[in-house]
This record gives C-alpha cells, structure tokens and sequence, in this order.
C-alpha cells in the first residue's frame, strides 16, 4: 500500500505551496513534490498593454523583490526603444544599478537575519516559539537593531532611485528617470549618525561571521544538509566576474566544466527549454542541449559563487577566496552554503553601493538614450534570488502582444523539489510515522532557497505547515499541524 | 463695491464676485476651493461630472454651471457635501478600471488627487470591472477607455486650427465612449496628443513615448493636495 504525506502551508496571503511526499508499501519515499500556485496568469495580464506600463505594472508580480522586476522588464524596454542595456548614458547604468545593489543589500538582509539567522542563532531544531525574528530581538537586540538598519539603508537607496520603497518608477526604457541628489549622497555617506555607507559594509562582514562561527561548530550539519550535485547558472561580466546586473549567461556541470558561457541572453530560447508537469503551476525549465533529466540547474547565490571566476570588490573578493578553497575550487553544491554566499553578496552590494556614491555620474549627466524601435526584447538580471528574465513582444501600436517570464524561484524549481525529496528520504525513510522535526527541516531546506513563495516570507519566523500521512484512499493515517508564529 | 460686482456668501463668508462668473470661478477668486472635475478654466462649462455640487438654500446645484447673484448663499464645506464628494469619487474609481501604480498620470491625476483629498481609502462600492477596449492605433495618441470619466474636456477643448471637432462621444448610458476622429489628418498629429494629454483629468488620453519622465516626488501632487494652490490665495484676499 503506497502513502502520501501532504505538507501544506497555510498563509494569510495568496499563494502558497504544498509539499506532497508519497510513500511506497516499505515507506521508502518514492516521489517528493513542491507545488507551486504563484505567478499564475501574469504573462496574460500585460498583453495588450502599451509596452512602458510593463516595469511598472510587473513589480506587481512580487511584494519582495519589486525592483528586480522593474529593472529586468526596463532592460527588455531597453531593446524596444533601441538601445542595449549596456548602452545606456552612464548615469543611466549607475543609477540603476544602485537601486539594484540596494534592493539585493536589503532583501540577502532580510532574508538572513530576518528569516534565516533565528534557525542559526537558536539551532534548528529548536522551539519555533523562539525560532524566529522576535526571539532574535529579545536574545539579541544589538544585531536586531543592526539588521533593522540595514534594511532600512537599502530601502533608502531604493527610494533614491526609484522614487518609492516599494513599486517606484526610477527606470524608463531607454535610461532613467533622476539624478541622485548631493543632500540623498550626503544622508547615506555621513548624515545619518547610526547608519551609513561605510557601516553597512562593517556591519555585512560581521553577518559573515556570525554564519562563519555557526558553520565551525555545525561543519556536518552545514556541509550534509540537502546537498547535492547540480548544474549551475548565471550572468558574469565579459571578464568573468560576478556582475548582478548585466552580462552574459554562464552555464556550468557539477565538475566545473562550461555548458555554455557568454551567451547572449536575447537568445535564451535557445538554451532552456521550460517545461510544463501538470500538478505544479511553476515550470520546470532545463537546458535544451542536455534534456530535462540532466539539463535542470541552480540559481542564486550558491550558482553564482560558482560561475563567476572573481569578485570585482576587495573585501568580498577575499571572502570568495576563502570560500572558494573551502571546496578546492570546485563548484560548491551544498545547500546551506547558499546563505554563506548571500552574505558574500551582501558584503559585495554594500561595497559597490559605497564606491557608487561618490561616483560623480550619478548627480549629473544624461538620463536617457533612443535607438531604432524594435519588436521584441529580452531582458535578464541576476535578481536577488537568482536569474530572471522577461521577455517581450510588442506590436507596431505598442501594445504589448507577448510576454514570457523566467522568474528565479522557477529555476530552482527543481533544486528544491530535489531538497524536499533529501530531507523526506532522510528524516522519514522507513517509518510510518511524521517524525518530530521534519516539518523544520522541510522548511531549512526549501528556506535556503530564499523563495518567493510567500509562504516562505510573509510569515514571521516560521512557515505554518500541516503534514498529512494518507493511505492510497487519501484517508488520513497520521496528522502534524504548526501554526505560524 | 465697484460696478458689476456682487456679494454672496460662501459657508457664511462674505466674498465680493463678478456679476456673471459662476460659483466656481468666483469661489477661486476668493481662495475658497471648489472640487470640479470636467470644468476647464476657460471652456464653456458642461456640468458633467457634478464632483462641484453646493447647496444654494434647499437645492444641490453644479457650482460650475450656476451664476453667481446678489446676496446668493451657498453651502460648500459641510460634512454632507464632503460625504457625497467622496462618494462620487469612489463611484468614479469603480466604475471605471483605474490601475493607479502604473498608470502614466498617477501623481497628475485630477481624480487620485481629489480622492487623497477625501480621504478615500477604498471604494465602498463594487467594481463594475466593465472591460474596456484600449485605443493606441494612432500615431501619438493611446485612447486608455477604461480611465475615462466622461468629463468632456477633451471634446470641448482640443479643436482641429480650423475649429472643427477632433473628439466626440459615441452611444449613450453605460456604453457612451469618447471616439477620435481619424480622418482628420490633425488627430495624427503630437500637438494634438500633447494638448488632449495636458486637458485630460485622468489617464485616458496619454501621449505616447513620456511615461514616468517626472520622477515620484516631483510629480504635481505628490507634495500638494489639489486646491491647496487656489486656498493659498485666501489670505491674500
Ligand atoms: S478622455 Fe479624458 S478629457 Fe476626454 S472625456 Fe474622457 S476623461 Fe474627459
Ligand atoms: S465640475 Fe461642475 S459638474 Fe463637473
């Protein structure tokens, strides 16, 4: 008799997933699921939309990272209106990848302090009553006040830029709306007296240490935990370096070896292949050359430490060394050393969010370039969760008639279908019963991910989660139900 | 009092106005706003859109439309005239399909500003979630029919140079829309998106090719609420 195990987070908002864990008559897992609803309908929703209304409209998409979107849709704005995102005035450029280090500053923040740092500080397997933001301001207030900061700091720079913390308008096709302001300069390098560029960078390099520490007396756990071998992706600079904002597409296998590297991603057809299995409505894309079985991929931080070939910033680049020697080189493919090179990045946005203010590009000089109209555009940026991508077509009225998105969370699809089948094939293989702590661990693995599930996010600290054993009939042998704290 | 001048009272003040003007222009004269949504400086009024009603005595009338008489009084800051201004912006906001964030003219919008005026959190009546089409066929010129509140500015104020009609309105009821006439070469034109644009309350006539140029901050109301500029002048009265 086969079983199922349903995990169902339960949300106040729209949007969740479910994990589904069959079982075979010995209770070996057979299958792990992750079921997906989010993003349903989106691509529909803009066409017939004049064009400019894309960045506007597609931050809709997603209340924590907005501005990933705004800025990938501009870029594929940027070939309607004719020009390459690379292109664009300096200002242009500089402006917007301001607003794009601070949006990737306070969203790795957020995730790490905010939702990942309560299962580091207090252990995983610890009471869920304390595992969380609120436990970490009461055991921790000074790193709490810290992480408040930051976050704050990178909201700043995105109202800056875009206008608004949340669904500005900074970026037109083709450029960018403003200047930066010398009195927002002065704020962010020495207004504030409790925060400002220099401290942001002091106050990423001790999150590093702070995951560092935890790594050393957790070294098991943090190398084992739902790691696996995968191929990995992401855009890098012309020299190979990590660049969150433009580049071409780099594909890697587990060994290090080049799938694909400096492709132009208007061509990304190409090379994926998104592929549609009928109980998830989040595609499962994988690279066409190498089929879906062995084509599916990585994004994120973990891929992106493991493409790029350096770090255009000192201080992040030294940490990038010792985390590269950590695995000699070769690509890193455990799990829970994605929060290790999100604090990376962390420390990498503050530097060039640092180095970018006092660049005189951002007070004056051209906002805005034109080019040739063009029908189609495909824009791609490393958003904070990995590689995203929007695609568009445009008709001689400019009213949008197509439009394709490859959103971060997407890619990792099956990455963390993958984790939820590690931990079930770990914590349950060979028992009837849900044991103690598998929801946690469920969570930790599909939380590295950083997912934009709103589940994973929206609620404080822990996602509220229901495990169903069922026979064949869907009759319910066993029940664990957590609520949200 | 000078000759062809008038008193009235508004809310219990006493203001001089110009014999003729209607309530609105002799209100603004006096720094006292008046909300009006398809009145235009200095078009011909067409009471439309009765965002301007005023109690004169026992009677509501469109203070656009209503000239100004001697010793006239008129209600216009009462709670009950502030309650039913709201509620004509509400029903405005669900009759039609209007997507603040993205919209073009968000923070120049005559309509999102009244409606911050008011304090309007959300509509308390349902949405209609009436389909309608979006025009973007001409060259300069997106027709949005889902924003339009059928205010008729467009029609009275933006003119071929010979001074015949470029905009019209087709159908009657629920299913009246503003048309363009294409077969005027004029309706082709950017001066003619520009202005229709510019005398527009709301984002249903944009010109192509400007969107978000005016950064959030700098937009007209993002730092004033609408009327702010005409009750700025009271104390200079
Ligand atoms: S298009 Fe604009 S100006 Fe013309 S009637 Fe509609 S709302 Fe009024
Ligand atoms: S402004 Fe008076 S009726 Fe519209």
């Amino acid at each position: 008799m086969s079983r199922k195990i349903t995990i169902e987070p339960i949300t106040r908002v729209e949007g969740h997933g479910k994990v589904t864990i069959k079982l075979d008559d010995q209770n070996k897992v057979s299958e792990a699921r992750l079921h997906v609803v989010e993003f349903r309908g989106f691509e529909r929703f803009v066409q017939g939309r004049p064009y400019w209304e894309a960045s506007v409209l597609v931050q809709r998409l997603c209340g924590i990272c907005p501005v990933s979107h705004h800025l990938c849709a501009s870029k594929a704005l940027d070939r309607i209106v004719g020009v390459s995102s690379d292109e664009l005035t300096p200002t242009a450029d500089k402006m917007r990848r301001l607003m794009h280090y601070g949006q990737f500053f306070q969203s790795h923040v957020l995730h790490f302090f905010y939702l990942a740092s309560p299962d580091l500080l207090f252990g995983v397997n610890s009471d869920p009553a304390q595992r969380n933001i609120v436990g970490v301001i009461k055991a921790f207030p000074e790193l709490a006040k810290k992480a408040v900061l930051m976050r704050k700091f990178g909201q700043e720079i995105i109202q800056a830029t875009a206008g608004k913390k949340i669904h500005g308008t900074g970026a037109i096709p083709g450029g960018i709306n403003r200047h930066l302001t010398v009195k927002e300069k002065d704020h962010f390098i020495s207004g504030a007296a409790d925060y400002n560029a220099n401290l942001m960078v002091d106050w990423a390099l001790e999150g590093l240490e702070l995951f560092k520490s935890y790594h050393k007396k957790n070294q098991t756990w943090v190398d084992g935990f739902a790691s696996f071998e995968s191929n990995y992706m992401s855009l890098v600079r012309k020299d190979g370096a990590l660049d969150l904002y433009h580049g071409g597409l780099r594909a890697i296998d587990s060994e290090g070896n080049k799938i694909f590297d400096h492709v132009d991603y208007q061509e990304y057809h190409k090379y994926i292949t998104e592929e549609v299995r009928s109980w998830s409505y989040m595609k499962f894309p994988f690279f066409t050359s190498l089929g879906p079985s062995k084509g599916w991929y990585r994004v994120g931080p973990l891929a992106r430490l493991n493409t790029c070939d350096f770090i255009p910033s000192p201080l992040a680049q030294k940490e990038f060394e010792n985390y590269k020697a950590y695995t000699s080189g070769k690509p890193n493919g455990n799990s829970m050393h994605m929060h290790w090179a999100r604090l990376i990045e962390t420390l990498h946005a503050a530097e060039m969010i640092r180095d970018l203010l006092i660049d005189p590009d951002l007070y004056s000089g051209e906002l805005e370039k034109k080019g040739s109209r063009r029908s189609e555009g495909v824009g791609v940026l490393e958003a904070p969760r990995g590689t995203l991508f929007h695609h568009y077509k445009v008709d001689e009225n400019d009213l949008i008639t197509m439009c394709n998105l490859i959103v971060s969370t997407t890619s990792n699809n099956e990455a963390m279908n993958r984790s939820v089948k590690w931990v079930a094939d770990h914590v349950l293989d060979g028992q009837s019963e849900i044991p103690e702590g598998m929801l946690n661990q469920v969570e930790v693995a599909i939380r590295a991910y950083d997912p934009c599930l709103s589940c994973a996010t929206h609620a404080v600290g822990q996602m509220p989660l229901i495990v169903n054993l069922e026979d064949e009939t869907g009759k319910i042998l066993d029940q664990k139900v957590r609520d949200g704290v | 009092m000078e000759q062809g001048h008038i008193k009235i009272n508004i809310d219990g003040r006493e203001i001089i106005a110009k014999e003729g003007q209607s309530i609105v222009q002799a209100a603004r004269d006096n720094g006292i706003f008046i909300p009006t949504l398809c009145d235009f400086k200095s078009l011909q009024p067409a009471g439309t859109c009765r965002m301007c009603l005023v109690k004169v005595g026992e009677r509501y009338v469109s203070a656009c439309t209503t000239i100004v008489s001697q010793g006239m009084s008129v209600e216009n800051e009462s709670v009950e005239l502030k309650e039913n201004r709201k509620s004509l912006i509400e029903m405005l906001f669900v009759e039609g399909n209007h997507m603040c964030p993205s919209c073009e003219k968000s923070g120049n919008c005559q309509l999102q500003a009244l409606a911050y005026r008011y304090q309007m959190t959300a509509p308390r009546y349902p949405f209609s979630f009436t389909q309608r089409k979006i025009d973007a066929s001409l060259p300069y010129l997106v027709v949005e029919h889902n924003r339009c509140i059928q205010c008729l500015r467009c029609v009275r104020g933006v003119k071929a140079k010979d001074g015949h009609d470029i905009f019209g309105f087709i159908d009657r009821g629920g299913a009246i829309h503003i048309s363009v006439d294409t077969t005027d070469t004029e309706a082709a034109t950017e001066v003619i998106a520009q202005k229709a644009m510019d005398i527009c309350p709301v984002g249903a006539l944009i010109k192509k090719g400007g969107a978000y140029r005016v950064p959030i901050g700098e937009r007209k109301y993002d730092n004033e609420v609408i009327g702010s500029d005409v009750e700025k002048e009271r104390d200079k009265v």
